[in-house]
């Protein structure tokens, strides 16, 4: 094709780019812009340079926001994974073949089904059930566990790890499609070979199955943990970062700053960084992976 | 073994579920004697009804297909075009132009939300729909035109040459041969984005404050967020925001599953 009969190609790209220029790019470098001001969202900014990064460098709550991240990618990135993996091979494997393919996908199904809920819909399942006279409460007071009862979301040192579970019941099902629809590529002749050379179930799961579906082992990797830096909604709903700080996390740490504390540089720096720490980690994860690809 | 302890897991999974719906159809009366976890006497639809009124559960949901269905229909006619331009036309820098949807596509709602809020405020697209409608219509058209792009490299050229044989203009070849043909993956896409729109809730939440423009992901996440329901009434609400979802994964069920699949290994 000659240049010119290309570049006739280039007023479709018209309608997206003024969008894309519109609501991403000029949002994107004011964000910048801002982050480098004092502002309450009225008047003129102020400009301070790269003070607000200073501020956030020295602000613990900023870090202890961070460390709540940490279990976050956890249980939406590290533990789903693993339990994907898992559950999957045994659908697969196991219940498809012995059950027939059907009884394989109902079970997927259920499993899949929490990734369908808006996650405000599930928080609000979940802070229903977690509540102090809520039904998780009731069923352990019910099978003489009483003293296991627990304010789960209102108690500093249990919130983090009950919105967690929370994260895990909604995320596995994820995983799961993928890891499954991955298996289905793989050749069934490795399989066959291992079983012949006497790997047991779980060496294969090892040796083969692992190393096969490694491409979507990283894709899961990489969109969950994104996922888990984008956090605000659940966190909104369960628990609104309580209690005192304890399940807060950047993303819902920078939109207090910009709609409750009126703090809008701080909020916009705090927003900033976690666009490069989800972007280094994007180019990160897909360095390695085509290093993998390669090798 | 394996087979009972997955069963068991489908279980713990669901149980959440039929907890919602049983509480949902008690009276508030035997919820307090009762407690959540009796199974109902009967169904008793009051709270389900007073919800539905209270909030005007309908205007909630009309806004969402609005909102949901235009971003849905618009999305797919921006990556299309964006797509014929990149995929089949290779207008030069192309593999640029895609790094910057990418990015765009990843870049967190965080970093965008206060300029958004600003913008909107200054063009009075505050508080209403088309504002909602243009800043998806761009974020999933990101995904889109990605995804897209690399399906069109692979368009069979016999067919374009075909067509400009025939005197077909670049718009008339779009709209004739590529559209059609691609018809399978735009449906894909156009399930996916509305999906996707439905249960946004971030930026609606910024966007829309007004109780008439809400979406029902919002407008529940706010009321959950005032706490000003009893126990009944949550599940009530908590149910009216788990059918549609359902509904959803019943009607694209195939769609849904073969495409997370391909959007996953690209």
């Amino acid at each position: 094709m000659t240049n010119r009969n290309r570049a006739s190609y280039l007023p479709f790209l018209i309608p997206g780019a003024v969008l894309l220029v519109a609501v991403i790019v000029v949002p994107f470098a004011m964000n910048l812009g801002i982050s480098l001001t004092k502002w309450s969202g009225v008047g003129a900014p102020e400009w301070i340079g790269l003070d607000n990064y200073r501020r956030l460098a020295a602000d613990g709550v900023f870090w202890a926001s961070f460390r709540h991240n940490v279990g976050i990618v956890v249980a939406m990135a590290v533990l789903p994974t693993m339990a994907g993996l898992v559950i999957a091979a045994a659908l697969f494997d196991f219940v498809g073949r012995k059950f027939g393919p059907r009884a394989a996908s109902v079970l997927r199904a259920c499993i899949y089904l929490p990734q369908v809920l808006p996650i405000a819909v599930a928080g609000i399942v979940w802070t229903w059930i977690l509540a102090p006279d809520g039904a998780l409460n009731d069923v352990l007071r019910a099978v003489g566990l009483g003293a296991v009862a627990q304010d789960w979301l209102g108690d500093p040192d249990l919130a983090l790890y009950t919105v967690m579970g929370v994260l895990l019941w909604i995320q596995v099902g994820y995983p799961v499609v993928i890891f499954v629809a991955g298996m289905q590529r793989v050749d069934p002749a490795l399989h066959e070979a291992a079983e012949l050379d006497g790997a047991s179930w779980w060496g294969r799961f090892w040796h083969v199955t692992v190393p096969q579906i490694r491409p979507e082992i990283f894709v899961v990797l990489l969109t969950c943990t994104i996922a888990a830096l984008k956090v605000f909604p659940p966190i909104y709903v369960l628990t609104r970062g309580g209690p005192g700080g304890a399940t807060n996390v950047p993303s819902y740490y920078s939109f207090q700053n910009f709609f409750e504390r009126t703090q809008v540089g701080y909020g916009a720096a705090i927003a900033t960084v976690l666009t490069v720490l989800i972007l280094v980690l994007t180019t990160v994860f897909l360095r390695v992976q085509n290093r993998g690809e390669r090798a | 073994m394996v087979l009972w302890s997955l069963v068991l897991l489908a279980v713990l999974m669901l149980v959440p579920f039929v907890i919602v719906a049983m509480n949902a159809v008690k009276s508030p009366a035997e919820y307090a004697t009762g407690g959540p976890i009796k199974p109902p006497h009967g169904i008793d639809l009051h709270g389900i009804v007073d919800f539905w009124q209270r909030v005007d559960f309908g205007g909630k949901l009309l806004n969402s297909v609005v909102i949901s269905g235009s971003v849905a229909v618009l999305a797919v006619v921006v990556s299309v075009l964006n797509a014929y331009a990149l995929g089949i036309g290779r207008v030069r820098g192309r593999t640029w132009i895609l790094v910057v949807f990418l990015v765009a596509n990843t870049v967190p709602q965080e970093a965008l939300v206060y300029p958004l809020y600003y913008l909107a405020n200054q063009t009075g697209l505050y508080d209403t729909r088309l504002g909602v409608i243009l800043v998806f219509t761009i974020i999933q058209g990101a995904f889109g035109t990605y995804l897209l792009s690399s399906t069109f490299v692979a368009f069979p050229p016999e067919l374009l040459e075909a067509a400009r044989i025939d005197g077909a203009g670049k718009l008339q070849t779009l709209l004739r041969i590529v559209v059609p043909v691609s018809r399978p993956t735009l449906g894909m896409l156009m399930v996916f984005f509305f999906i996707w729109t439905w249960n946004e809730f971030f930026l609606p939440l910024v966007l829309l404050i007004s109780n008439e423009n809400q979406t029902v992901t919002v407008a529940l996440g706010v009321l959950q967020g005032q706490r000003m329901m009893d126990a009944t009434m949550t599940s009530a609400s908590a149910l009216l925001g788990v059918i549609p979802a359902i509904a959803f994964f019943l009607v694209f069920q195939r769609t849904l599953t073969r495409g997370i699949t391909a959007g996953a290994v690209k």
